[in-house]
């Protein structure tokens, strides 16, 4: 059976390669790429006017089971990934039971597989039961596949801890991700600052991430382990990051589409699905952060896709649980608010959506080159539409972009060259 | 006239809705006093009391405001309510919208509580205080008390001493009286003052005397505790002595300035008790013109929701 994607506009950051192009597919591989007479194809997807890119990849996901499947489940998880391109996902161990051991693991593969072929790379967490007072089986999740360590939802507070961490994770050569905010500073429901004071919700400061980011690159310098910062938010984390990265020092940084697309003047109606962790911050930091996009300071583009149940978000703004999905709405948000706009070319936006998270991960993806597994995404960039979540495949909906008028819709999604997804 | 379903802060309030509050609850005041009969234009109707948080002075307010007009006022004790068995606050609301119930009065620890419950019902929500953001209904009284006592609001300085840093009335104050015209200073210790506080368009001192000088009007509020994780200043005799408001400080208001405090006062603490009892303080009369605000507020209300 040989799958033809023909006409349309491969954009692969791996080989620099930005051309309209025919891809062959068999077996679940690219057999070749560009006209092929000798080739008859079973299945052709015409392509024509779309992008065709390789599959996109989230590094950072919950996909809250075991434990909160009220809230989504690793079924619901995928077929949101499937829907909004992304081809691999890495979901984040702060599920319950939390995913400290390989049995958890496990589970994870197995229902995974039980799902709509989504490649999911559980994350494994940092120490036991995300207690913050011991390591967890780290070696044994590593065998048992995880592709990198995280407290995700929370710090390592303890620096010496951290640091062992960072020191024993290094041989294994799979990322460390820290999650950056300092217990003791944070508290609030919303970024601390003017707004904050406007709207009268107690305010977390800037420096609860800073102070973290700034510990975990001086540890990344000294023990040599692959930090990987999450979600970063303000501007001040650019500027360290950008020092760091100055000196040197190896390390990798995501941010978010809700941080380079909204800031707090928003969160007057005390709409709870715009509180997450960390907060949007000013409209500075959100051109900050276009920024260092265009700059490569961040080099990936995550959802922190976070989906909580109708229920637990309407109660009180400081009661509700942080967090927004983002899976179904990431490539549209980041397709208009940095290719339309000229900040990103569209090879950048893919590096940072697909090429760069598998480098950060070192996994044999994100590039459409013959002999690679036929991960891939097609993309319609013309479409113009409202994101309205009645249409989120996720169990949640909450999303602060309701009536957001965006550009580019998924058309097409493929994993291991079967269609998984199909507009 | 009043232009939405609910009164949930004085932030998104309008100077011309501001202002016939003002002059209705003039009419009312006349009621509060027994000097005029009661009103009938809430008849038939029901308003809930939903006090999450302790009250005297607003809860008995509305109440009285509610009876004045005519209207069934109920309190959802909350100590003995559902909310103890851990229903939601838009589940309670539904609920009590389900039985008919219009106007729905709430004061509650989280900002932004108000808006959630007005979302949830098609009953008016007034906020009678949400956490530290707002509590407009003080500020309505507040400024009607100024109102009838200086005749206008702009180019008043208006000084608002003590615990601003947790206080949802200095907040409902300040954005009326900034729309309205008035000049606004704070003042009070570093950990309870916010320099941000200038964005909402008021001046930011600690230095007391000369933040009340040349003041029309001063206002002392009380300090939190209840509100306080500790160790925003050292203990009350330090605050009393370096920040409260004692005759000495006062005369540096000008010549008829008035003092006001939303009450309940801490005596000794931010206000000394030979200003509280002087002839100076119209905190008694806030009480006064609260019922009357209230059934002004409340008329507003029912008129537009008979309008819509």
């Amino acid at each position: 059976m040989k799958l033809c994607i023909i006409g349309g506009l491969l954009i692969n950051p791996k080989t620099n390669i930005e051309e309209v192009t025919d891809i062959w597919i068999e077996d679940g591989k690219i057999i070749d790429i560009g006209e092929n007479n000798q080739c008859v194809a079973d299945q052709i997807i015409d392509a024509t006017g779309k992008w065709v890119v390789p599959g996109l990849i989230d590094i950072h996901v919950h996909l809250r089971e075991p434990g909160f499947e009220h809230k989504e489940d690793i079924k619901s998880g995928c077929a949101a990934a499937a829907k909004g391109g992304f081809t691999t996902i890495c979901c984040m161990p702060n599920t319950n039971p939390v995913i400290d051991n390989e049995c958890v693991v496990e589970y994870i593969h197995a229902m995974a597989a039980k799902a709509n072929g989504v490649h999911v790379l559980p994350v494994g967490a940092i120490t036991k039961g995300q207690d913050g007072e011991s390591l967890a089986n780290i070696g044994k999740m590593v065998e048992h596949g995880i592709c990198g360590i995280s407290e995700d939802g929370k710090s390592v507070m303890d620096a010496g801890l951290m640091k062992k961490a960072m020191q024993y994770v290094k041989p294994f050569n799979i990322p460390i991700f820290s999650h950056t905010e300092d217990h003791s500073l944070a508290g609030g429901s919303m970024n601390a600052g003017e707004n904050a004071q406007l709207f009268g919700i107690k305010g977390i400061g800037r420096e609860a991430e800073e102070v973290i980011v700034a510990r975990d690159i001086i540890l990344a310098k000294y023990t040599g382990a692959k930090l990987h910062l999450a979600h970063m938010s303000t501007k001040g984390s650019i500027d360290l990051i950008r020092t760091a990265k100055m000196q040197g020092i190896e390390i990798t940084a995501e941010t978010a589409p809700h941080y380079f697309t909204l800031d707090d003047s928003i969160l007057g109606d005390y709409d709870t699905n715009k509180k997450m962790n960390p907060p949007l911050r000013t409209k500075e930091d959100v051109e900050a952060m276009k920024m260092a996009l265009k700059e490569g300071i961040i080099d990936v583009i995550a959802t922190d896709h976070a989906p909580h149940h109708y229920d637990e978000k309407n109660v009180e703004f400081d009661k509700a649980p942080f967090g927004i999905v983002g899976l179904e709405t990431s490539f549209a948000l980041s397709y208009t608010h940095l290719v339309k706009t000229n900040i990103l070319t569209a090879l950048e936006l893919i590096d940072k959506m697909s090429a760069k998270p598998a480098k950060i991960l070192g996994i044999d993806k994100g590039s459409i080159e013959v002999g690679k597994a036929a991960d891939i995404t097609i993309i319609d960039i013309e479409r113009v539409y409202n994101i309205d979540p009645a249409t989120f495949v996720s169990k949640g909906k909450n999303t602060p972009f309701t009536g957001m008028t965006v550009y580019g819709e998924i058309s097409y999604t493929l994993v291991n060259g079967n269609i998984i997804y199909q507009k | 006239m009043l232009h939405k379903k609910d009164l949930l802060g004085i932030r998104d309030l309008e100077v011309s809705e501001m202002m016939s509050i003002i002059e209705l609850a003039k009419d009312m005041k006349p009621i509060v006093l027994g000097s005029g009969s009661r009103l009938d234009l809430l008849k038939n109707k029901s308003i809930i009391t939903l006090f999450y948080e302790n009250s005297t002075r607003t809860r008995l307010a509305f109440t009285m405001a509610g009876m004045y007009l005519g209207a069934n006022v109920v309190d959802l004790g909350i100590a003995t309510s559902s909310v103890q068995k851990g229903e939601t606050l838009a589940d309670t609301g539904i609920t009590l919208d389900r039985m008919g119930i219009e106007y729905m009065i709430i004061r509650h620890s989280m900002s932004g509580a108000a808006h959630l419950l007005a979302k949830n019902v098609n009953a008016s929500v007034i906020n009678a205080g949400d956490g530290a953001n707002e509590h407009p209904t003080q500020a309505l009284l507040d400024l009607y008390t100024i109102y009838e006592k200086k005749g206008s609001f702009k180019g008043l300085h208006v000084t608002i001493v003590g615990d601003i840093a947790h206080s949802r009335v200095a907040r409902s104050d300040i954005f009326g009286l900034v729309k309205l015209g008035a000049h606004v200073t704070l003042a009070g210790p570093g950990t309870l003052t916010a320099k941000s506080m200038e964005m909402l368009g008021c001046e930011v001192t600690t230095d007391m005397k000369a933040a009340v000088k040349n003041a029309d009007v001063v206002m002392a509020l009380r300090i939190q505790l209840e509100r306080q994780k500790g160790g925003l200043f050292p203990n009350t005799r330090e605050y009393s002595q370096l920040y409260g408001l004692n005759e000495e400080t006062f005369a540096y208001a000008s010549k008829d300035a008035i003092l006001m405090h939303p009450a309940p006062v801490n005596r000794g603490v931010e206000l000394m008790p030979e200003l509280i009892d002087s002839c100076v303080s119209v905190i008694d009369e806030q009480v006064t013109n609260g019922v009357a605000v209230r059934m002004a507020i409340l008329s507003l209300l029912s008129e537009r929701r008979t309008r819509i």
